[in-house]
């Protein structure tokens, strides 16, 4: 059946795929939400500790899924990895590095002699969590607001701006995108150590971080989502691939392709009521409905930018040389060689599932951190 | 196509990925190996009940933990370097090279990832068969991830399955099972792999002997050494049969590589092997001076090892770079001439299909396809240039090669004494077991040195050079990138070998 799809619908699909596998990091940024509290909401080391072992049984997933997403943008729109990783260089060169020094602070952070010493690894997950988060949500702003580069007749790109990719920053709607999901990944932090950790007076203090968090995540949630009903958009003929702005684009989109909608507005719906029974209602389950939330929120932005003929990876300075699903996919042979490959996804979601259910079926207590296995605890 | 190639930018960019690549790889071999180790010495537990054996195993954990964080730290930045650094090469083979990249990250990325938190923490958590099966779980998920991405790499060293698309102007997969099953790419993942597992049975059985040389975990350390000495001597075999199978998929698929190897100039049938030299760094293409100021050879062995027939010719570098007419081999020189029609023809083509001449853009796409083969030749200004730096290449086979003959001698003599229960007494072989540790990381890097030096300048062997193949960048910004890795890794290093030494040196919890 697979080798039978036509090429649109398997750039469809794979558009679809890569922006589940988006969401899905941006709701795993959890673990990022959760560093950003380290230095306000524990008291004490012993505490501070265990909202480390809490996040840090989970940071690799979070990191898998990042390098995931990089690889099926690469497998599925090369173009779009060379040309954005190529020209907005910068961005993403201090986005990783935010990553790289998150990937040893958990094993380093209260090793004897680890050199740097513990704040120092504490403040690179600070850093992990603020900085990595903001500018990962400006470099996706640019899926909206555009960026300045054109290519050449050989696909080479030319980047127009010194800063590469870090003017991003500099644009509202871009801080603001990235600014909600920090204040988001940091509720989802509070949540997910709210029904992972077993602590009365430090998951209060979550469920305090939480609504904080939410509030402030609000007029930026707000400001993106005004201008997205408002903004001119980046709009494809159907018939000729040619690129022109639109008022209202993605207002356009979201009444054209009403699921879109309906997955923002569930999700939305989702992060609110997560947010609702955790700080009002004491339930420790928020993590699951504002986890959902997330993806859905995220499936909708990433539909947004990349259905009903619209260029996700838009030129501000040079139209055509926006990228479309249609034009930065790669051959049909390939899409169909990975869609195959794509069918074990259900399978590596079960047993994650599966092991995250075995591992966290007690919840963490500063006792266990104690216990005779406290060698092997971060 | 290129409008102008800035060589410093180029450079930079190739020693950040080099930095890259090797500070990466001080890290990976050891999980490869390592992590079957442990999950040997966990099997060992779960099958006796003895808690020594758990306690042993948990040392190791430690261990492993502390060189695995650090592997995903330079890790992800390799990934994510062929778009930044190498954005036209991602554009070109994206369509091919992509591929193994997220069967990578599906595959095997996450059984890693999702199992080591089992792994570690899962102790009180999970049954005991659980635990060992998520051990185990993590060397199959490290040692399938270095499947896809020595995947990837053979296929740059032996590009296969795949197509030039001239509307596209880049290349494109026609059969997964080809790229998958190339015989380079099968060659390069059982050498590494195994090459891990040696490097790994080496740290366990150097880090035991100096236990025994301190008279300290005494029991620990012949236990452990005699398991990873076992997995090192069969790891080393292995090796050993692979890397003849390697150097021959070389001496197949890309000659000019085999040539530098060996520092061999002038092709000729029964080639020897250079077992040893010192090459002399004047010498080039086509010029009267030796090759060597001196060396050791070995008659015929090169030629058999080539092409598994002692009388059989093996080209030279000369023979490559101007041809020979007799053995019918086409030098880079004549490749220049066709690869610089192709790019014109291709050109042409794009050009007249902008401008709607159907009759010549059909025209030069039916001559470009008699051309095509060489067209990355076409990139190429002198026919030297298809040579890769010789020293180098040859020094990093030599070093490679010799270290790697060392090891399975020494384990072999260890495993006798330890047999013979007088190991702790041979205080001359307990040194020398803990001097093949850093032995087995220069081995592993030169190793890497020559699969990438080796192929230069070529980043698809044939298709596409360094040159062509890198991002628009002004080379202050990539210096910038480098210097900034070459700090953070240069620190993290320090970090990581100064919390193992002190686990080390704190050793197994005793009862």
């Amino acid at each position: 059946m697979i080798g039978n799809l036509d090429y649109s619908t398997l750039q469809h699909i794979w558009w679809i795929i890569t922006s589940l596998v988006g969401s899905l990091f941006i709701f795993l940024t959890f673990v990022q939400g959760g560093q950003t509290l380290l230095f306000t909401v524990p008291r004490g080391d012993e505490e501070k500790t265990l909202i480390i072992n809490s996040l840090g049984r989970k940071w690799e997933l979070t990191f898998t899924t990042l390098v995931l997403f990089g690889g099926a943008l690469f497998a599925a729109f090369p173009k779009f990895y060379a040309t954005s990783f190529g020209g907005a260089y910068w961005v993403w060169m201090l986005i990783l590095f935010t990553f790289i020094i998150q990937a040893v602070s958990y094993e380093y952070r209260k090793k004897p002699q680890n050199f740097l010493g513990s704040t120092t690894y504490e403040a690179f997950l600070f850093v992990n969590g603020s900085v990595g988060i903001l500018l990962i949500g400006a470099a996706v702003g640019t899926f909206f607001t555009g960026s300045s580069f054109s290519l050449n007749q050989y696909n080479q790109v030319t980047w127009q701006t010194p800063y590469r990719g870090l003017e991003a920053a500099r644009n509202l709607f871009n801080l603001s995108l990235g600014l909600f999901l920090v204040f988001n990944a940091r509720v989802l932090g509070a949540m997910y150590l709210i029904n992972n950790i077993d602590h009365k007076t430090l998951t209060d203090r979550c469920r305090k971080s939480a609504w904080k968090s939410f509030l402030w995540s609000l007029p930026f949630l707000l400001y993106v989502l005004v201008n997205l009903l408002f903004m001119q958009g980046y709009a494809r003929s159907p018939e000729t691939g040619e690129i022109f702005l639109q008022s209202g684009k993605y207002l356009q989109n979201l009444v054209g392709n009403p699921a879109t909608l309906v997955l923002l507005l569930l999700g939305l719906l989702f992060v609110i009521y997560a947010v609702t029974i955790t700080c009002f209602k004491g339930k420790n389950n928020g993590i699951w409905f504002g986890g959902l939330g997330t993806v859905l929120v995220g499936l909708a932005v990433f539909f947004l930018a990349g259905f009903n003929n619209t260029a996700f990876y838009p030129s501000s300075y040079d139209l055509q040389s926006s990228l479309t699903i249609y034009n930065a996919s790669s051959s049909h042979y390939t899409l169909t060689a990975m869609t195959y490959v794509a069918l074990s996804v259900p399978f590596v979601l079960a047993y994650i599932a599966y092991v995250w259910r075995q591992m966290d079926s007690k919840r963490l207590t500063i006792a266990e951190l104690k216990s005779e296995n406290a060698e092997e605890m971060y | 196509m290129v409008e102008q190639i800035d060589l410093t930018q180029v450079n930079w960019a190739r020693a950040q990925f080099a930095l890259t690549a090797m500070y990466h790889w001080i890290f990976v071999p050891l999980t490869l190996g390592l992590s079957f180790l442990v999950a040997f010495f966990e099997s060992i537990y779960v099958r006796t009940g003895n808690e020594e054996w758990k306690r042993l195993t948990k040392f190791w954990m430690t261990l492993f933990g502390i060189n695995f964080a650090i592997g995903v730290a330079t890790g992800i930045i390799m990934e994510f370097e062929f778009g930044t650094n190498w954005s036209n090469y991602s554009w070109m083979v994206g369509d091919i090279f992509g591929a193994p990249l997220a069967a990578e990250g599906i595959f095997a990325f996450f059984l890693e990832a999702t199992f080591f938190a089992v792994m570690f923490f899962g102790w009180n958590r999970v049954s005991k068969s659980f635990h060992l099966f998520s051990t185990w779980m993590v060397a199959v998920g490290s040692n399938l991830s270095a499947l896809w991405i020595l995947v990837a790499n053979g296929w740059m060293q032996f590009p296969t399955g795949m197509q030039f698309n001239p509307d596209t102007a880049r290349f494109e997969m026609q059969n997964f099972w080809e790229v998958l099953f190339s015989p380079v790419a099968i060659s390069k993942f059982t050498h590494a792999t195994s090459s891990g597992f040696l490097l790994a049975s080496l740290f366990v059985v150097g880090i035991s002997c100096w236990y025994l040389l301190q008279e300290r975990h005494q029991t620990m350390a012949k236990r452990s050494i005699i398991v990873a000495s076992v997995f090192g001597l069969l790891s080393a075999t292995y090796v050993g049969f692979t890397g003849d199978e390697a150097a021959y998929t070389v001496a197949q698929k890309q000659p000019m590589k085999l040539a530098a190897m060996e520092g061999l100039y002038d092709g000729q049938t029964s080639a020897p092997l250079v077992a040893a030299g010192l090459i002399n760094s004047a010498k080039l293409p086509g010029d009267n001076q030796q090759p060597f100021a001196m060396e050791i050879k070995i008659p015929g062995l090169l030629s058999l090892l080539a092409n598994r027939d002692p009388g059989s010719f093996v080209p030279g570098i000369n023979d490559l770079v101007f041809g020979n007419r007799q053995q019918h081999i086409i030098g880079a020189q004549e490749k220049i001439e066709k690869g610089k029609i192709a790019l014109e023809l291709l050109r042409t083509y794009k050009e007249s299909r902008k401008s709607g001449d159907q009759a010549i853009a059909d025209a030069s796409l039916k001559a470009f396809g008699d051309y095509q083969e060489n067209m990355g030749y076409g990139y190429l200004n002198s026919p030297s240039e298809a040579v890769p730096p010789v020293g180098i290449t040859f020094y990093a086979f030599h070093i490679m090669v010799v270290t790697g003959a060392i090891f399975p001698l020494v384990l072999l003599l260890i495993l006798y004494f330890q047999i013979r229960g007088t190991l702790a007494y041979q205080q001359w072989l307990l040194y020398l077991g803990m001097l093949c540790i850093p032995l087995g990381y220069v081995s592993q890097q030169a190793g890497w040195v020559l699969a990438e030096v080796g192929r230069q300048p070529w980043a698809i062997y044939g298709l596409l050079p360094v040159t062509v193949a890198n991002s628009n960048l002004t080379s202050g910004t990539v210096m910038t990138t480098f210097f900034l890795f070459l700090g953070i890794f240069t620190l993290l290093l320090i970090a990581e070998i100064s919390i193992l030494a002190k686990q080390i040196n704190i050793g197994p919890e005793e009862n």
